[in-house]
């Protein structure tokens, strides 16, 4: 790193570290309750934003129907859930359904269209619009809320803050196991290393002999599957409705952006900053709340436009 | 190559033509416009509202005046462009006599100043409620039949400080129609004493509450939620999991049917929430029992009991077929005489007598309410007071009330 | 053994997606300048066809042949709309860039001109001012807003510009949504004053459409003399082959926020009269959707040819107000009339399998095919 730039990041560091001892001398509640809230946030944006940069990373697949396969993986977890009384089976099928699909239109549609990236984005935008219609038919317009067992509905007493929700914490515990199987699978799996491979020369892979085509359906099954396990277990603590899609999938942007495109470390370190900003603007600025974490995000783009992990493109 | 280009614009443009043209007009029949909002996040009231509107028009058995009455039907997103885009096509493209819809605020906005452009088609709205639509330069051929948002929040306050909440929390949503039910509600409330001490505005459509909650002062009486929607069932999830104990008061669209039955636990804790509207799901009244009756009947996929959306879809629907029927169907003349007829009707809808005041908006009735729950489970509102005759001004003099400004976030305002 | 021959195939595949002009365009055009001896002008004149004055004439004599409807909702609109996806077919065709902002840069014009207009709007901010003094404002502002985006997304490449450029437009979404002071928050801008000049009402549907119609031809005719002036050229090449580009002397960063400031030009122009057209603008007109709808029409249509666009947004515009009727019609008492977008979303997919180059390059094939056919019959006859 350049001299200037590190002093940059030192003086950003201490003026950070300054205005967060200001506000907790000011009203510790509600700078802890906001970091709080900012951490288990990026749990979610993590789930989500981890599939997102996995597809991208190794097949230059910008898939703009995460947000869909999301909703979807809720709306279908719901029905499970609903019918067999049982959450757990909930998000299985939330997670395995999105999963089979994402293998379905990798091995059906992607596969033809492998190396035109732009032709592939459109074909995802139409699916995002054809999937969300189909949803409204069959689900309508009302809200759905999935119902998580009682042991973890309820709140639990955290420091400084006496109550604060147990199945925000669940989730938060459940992204981190993700986070950490996705690494051990990555990192400790031969399959994961020819992903790995393929990331970083995609071209070198298929040169190898490995069937490129299996590890891509393994992988956009693998992202599509955490699409919908995000959808299903955000369901237990937000309600979901037509036009969630755009939403979250305006998230997983930020954050695979901010954090960079393929990296899963990337996209852990660009959840936190994303969920901790949003929630903090919440709290002390709720108007523009949103604005911030856009303004974060061209901050980070301004020093960094690959991303803070990002490979040069 | 040229034929072949002009073939094909052409062949497009005679398809376009052909869909659009096929439905002649028969000289026995009254086209009438119908907007919802299909899409987005309303859908759910936009599929309620058609259906209230259908049953409206099968209450007359399709007929009115000795014509058919054919409806149109059309959606929006809740965008105002997009709104007025679907209107201009049913006005002049489909040629409707009459115009019924939209369902949103701004959309209702749109319309009405659409509407002036259009002088000799009618215009009656779906179930907007932005104060502004009638109160803010009016449109002469616009008429709404349903009290506006604001309206339907007087004598909450009064009720609220009944009960004992003499310091209140808000929270609310950041847009008109939250500004105009958190207007209605503290002309009275703040007038009698009652303080609302802390105001938490969030974006629309916002989904983590943790840190509005978090924020919440400890010391109020009780909490005044005006979210609809997705928004109220996770507001009042967070509420719930965060150790909330508060009572609540909630707006119209918070604690009603599309609330009380989105897809998830029931809330017991919801039980005993008084809220305000133009309608009570208990009604005691044999013309509610029918309007209920008869939309279980026609509408098995609809919900337990019509919801909001319904019934004033309704009642606008009903007002328009009154008033077809009272000049015999006769549209001739710019519609002069319908609309003077529409200008003077009293309508006897299911929630008591509407008459319309000179900006062409309704005077009606404002119900309080509670949640109950009835034996079968079913959550539904039963009326605990009932206020007559209540108009645009709120119960204020005409100057007070301009003085005063319409609702905004810091309007009105007593901490 | 041929699983090595396809391994060892390392460049990128040619597609339309990946060169998108650069198939479409015949090699004689392709980076010719234009020639002095006779000058631009004369060239210009010289390359008008036969089909160019059909189709001229029948865009005059259209609206003298349809109802006002059609004129004004279906005609405006498209132009309006078409104007504003070739600024985004122009970036994502001559410059590789695709930028979901186009939609944005339209609404800040519009927004602009709102602020400094005449509205009927109580919240936000209201100047009153004359319909030519806000249109003198929104204009450059527009155009700077373009280049402030171009700015931040050209040290990006590809499938990181769409990304990039969808934040920034939802980053203006959001501060417009919310704002109330200055931009008039949910609600927007209402009853927004259309131009009254010369005593013409330019709202009226035949005004509006022979002004739309103005203003699409000159940004035709503009996107057609840049692509073959040195700054197109420059720009075509640095689509291909930045690199190359910087090593013979062109700055390529600056050269592509030009491209993103000529395209900003534009696609102001269009929101300029699609806020005439709507006399509104709210959060709606740039929410996701607007955005995503831009990008739609410029695929549609095809990014080969300046008229792509335009073809595109007479299809949407098209489906759009007429698809509930035929959904209705065909589906019969299926209860399917709600699925229109369904309809248009279909469409869309249908045509990215399919024909990718969007329907120019579906036309260009069965042309092709037909000339082909011609071929076989003629062995004399050739390209």
């Amino acid at each position: 790193m350049r001299g200037w730039t590190l002093w940059w990041w030192i003086a950003a560091v201490v003026a950070m570290v300054a205005v967060s001892a200001w506000a907790i001398a000011n009203n510790p509640f509600k700078f802890v309750s906001s970091l709080l809230n900012g951490i288990t946030a990026a749990a979610l944006y993590f789930l989500l934003a981890s599939g997102f940069t996995l597809v991208f990373g190794l097949m230059r697949n910008v898939n703009l129907a995460h947000g869909s396969l999301y909703l979807l993986g809720g709306y279908l977890g719901w029905i499970v859930a609903d019918r067999t009384d049982v959450w757990l089976l909930g998000v299985a099928a939330g997670f395995l359904s999105t999963g089979i699909l994402g293998l379905l239109l990798q091995v059906t549609v992607f596969r033809w269209m492998q190396g035109e990236d732009m032709r592939q984005t459109m074909v995802t935008i139409g699916l995002s619009i054809v999937l969300a219609d189909i949803m409204l038919w069959v689900f309508g317009g009302l809200a759905y809320q999935l119902d998580p067992p009682r042991l973890i509905s309820t709140s639990v007493p955290v420091p400084v803050i006496n109550n604060y929700s147990t199945y925000k914490l669940v989730l938060l515990a459940v992204a981190v196991a993700v986070g950490v199987l996705l690494w051990f699978f990555l990192a400790r799996t031969r399959v994961g290393m020819m992903i790995r491979a393929g990331v970083d020369d995609r071209a070198m892979l298929q040169a190898s002999g490995t069937n490129v085509q299996i590890v891509f359906a393994l992988t956009f099954a693998i992202g599509a599957g955490l699409a919908g396990l995000a959808g299903v277990l955000n369901g237990g603590e937000e309600a979901f409705k037509p036009g969630e899609d755009t939403n979250v999938l305006l998230f997983a942007l930020l954050v695979v952006i901010v954090g960079g495109m393929g990296s899963i470390v990337g996209a852990a370190i660009g959840s936190v900053l994303i969920g901790v900003v949003q929630a903090f603007g919440l709290v002390y600025a709720p108007t523009y709340s949103i604005v911030f974490t856009f303004v974060a995000m061209a901050a980070v783009l301004a020093f960094r436009p690959q991303g803070i992990l990002g490979a040069k493109a | 190559m040229k034929v072949r280009a002009t073939q094909l614009v052409g062949g497009l443009f005679a398809l376009a033509l052909a869909a659009s043209t096929a439905t002649g007009a028969l000289a026995q029949e009254i086209k009438i416009g119908l907007l919802a909002t299909l899409e987005g996040p309303f859908a759910a009231g936009g599929q309620d509202g058609m259906r209230g509107a259908e049953l409206a028009v099968k209450a007359h058995n399709g007929m009115v005046a000795g014509k058919k009455i054919t409806v149109i039907k059309a959606s929006s997103d809740a965008k105002p462009d997009v709104a007025v885009a679907a209107v201009r096509k049913l006005v002049e493209q489909d040629k409707v006599d009459v115009m019924v819809g939209p369902l949103s605020g701004s959309e209702g906005i749109a319309v009405k100043n659409y509407s002036k452009s259009q002088p000799n088609i009618t215009f009656i709205n779906g179930s907007s409620g932005a104060q502004q639509t009638t109160l803010q330069d009016p449109s002469p051929n616009f008429f709404r039949f349903n009290t506006d948002g604001a309206q339907w929040m007087v004598g909450l306050g009064d009720y609220a400080l009944k009960k004992g909440y003499k310091k209140m929390a808000l929270i609310a949503e950041d847009y008109s129609f939250p500004y105009s039910q958190v207007h209605g509600f503290m002309v009275g409330y703040c007038k009698a004493g009652g303080r609302i001490t802390h105001k938490a505005w969030v974006p629309l459509g916002a989904k983590d509450y943790a840190s509005v909650i978090a924020a919440l002062p400890k010391d109020v009486d009780a909490l005044l939620v005006v979210l609809g929607g997705s928004d109220a069932v996770n507001f009042l999830t967070q509420y719930e999991r965060a150790g909330g104990d508060k009572p609540l008061v909630g707006g119209t669209i918070t604690v009603d049917q599309t609330v009380l039955n989105f897809r998830g636990r029931r809330r017991e804790a919801l039980v005993g929430t008084p809220t305000a509207g133009p309608m009570a799901d208990n009604l005691d009244t044999p013309e509610w029992k029918k309007f209920v009756a008869d939309y279980k009947a026609n509408f098995k996929d609809g919900f337990p009991s019509p919801s909001l959306f319904a019934f004033l879809y309704y009642i606008n629907m009903k007002a328009t077929l009154e008033g077809l029927e009272a000049v015999k169907g006769d549209l001739s003349d710019g519609q002069k005489k319908y609309r003077e007829a529409l200008a003077k009707l009293v309508l006897k809808s299911p929630a008591g007598e509407i008459r319309l005041d000179d900006n062409r908006q309704a005077i009606g009735t404002t119900f309080i309410t509670e949640v109950a729950k009835g034996p079968d489970g079913v959550f539904f509102n039963k009326v605990v007071a009932t206020v007559p005759n209540v108009n645009q001004y709120l119960g204020m003099a005409k100057a007070d009330f301009d003085k005063q400004g319409l609702g905004s976030r810091d309007v009105p305002n007593c901490p | 053994m041929s699983d090595w021959r396809r391994a060892g195939n390392l460049a990128p595949a040619r597609t339309a997606w990946s060169r998108p002009a650069a198939l479409k365009w015949p090699e004689s055009r392709l980076g010719a300048p234009a020639r002095t001896e006779r000058g631009r002008i004369a060239t210009a004149l010289g390359a008008v066809r036969v089909r160019h004055v059909v189709v001229l004439a029948a865009l005059i004599a259209y609206p003298f042949v349809v109802p006002p409807f059609f004129t004004f909702q279906i005609g405006g609109q498209t132009l309006a709309l078409g104007l504003i996806a070739l600024s985004l077919s122009f970036l994502a065709g001559y410059g590789g860039m695709v930028s979901l902002a186009q939609m944005t840069v339209a609404g800040i014009a519009g927004y602009v001109y709102a602020i400094f207009g005449t509205t009927a709007t109580t919240d936000g901010l209201t100047l009153g001012w004359p319909w030519w003094a806000a249109s003198l404002m929104a204009i450059p502002i527009a155009t700077l807003a373009a280049t402030l985006i171009g700015w931040l997304s050209v040290r990006t490449e590809g499938i990181y510009t769409i990304m990039i450029t969808l934040a920034a437009g939802m980053a203006f979404y959001y501060l417009v949504h919310q704002n109330i002071s200055i931009f008039g928050g949910f609600t927007g801008f209402q009853a927004v004053a259309a131009p009254e000049a010369f005593g013409i009402y330019w709202r009226d549907p035949l005004p509006f459409y022979f002004l739309s119609l103005a203003c699409a031809l000159g940004g035709y005719v503009l996107i057609k003399y840049t692509a073959r002036a040195p700054f197109g050229v420059a720009l075509q090449g640095i689509r291909d082959n930045p690199r190359r580009m910087a090593a013979l002397g062109f700055n390529v960063t600056m050269h592509r926020i030009a491209a993103y400031t000529l395209a900003g030009f534009l696609a102001a122009i269009g929101g300029l009269l699609l806020v005439w057209y709507n006399a509104l603008v709210a959060p709606g007109s740039v929410d996701t959707k607007a955005l995503i709808i831009v990008l739609i029409i410029a695929v549609l249509g095809g990014f080969a040819h300046p008229i792509g666009p335009f073809i595109g947004a007479a299809i949407f515009v098209l489906l759009q107000n007429f698809a509930i009727d035929v959904v209705d019609r065909l589906s019969g008492g299926l209860g399917l009339r709600d699925r229109f977008n369904l309809v248009i979303g279909g469409v869309f997919l249908l045509i990215v399998l399919f024909s990718p180059d969007g329907l120019l390059g579906w036309w260009t094939r069965l042309r092709r095919r037909f000339e082909t056919a011609q071929e076989r019959s003629d062995p004399r006859a050739g390209r």
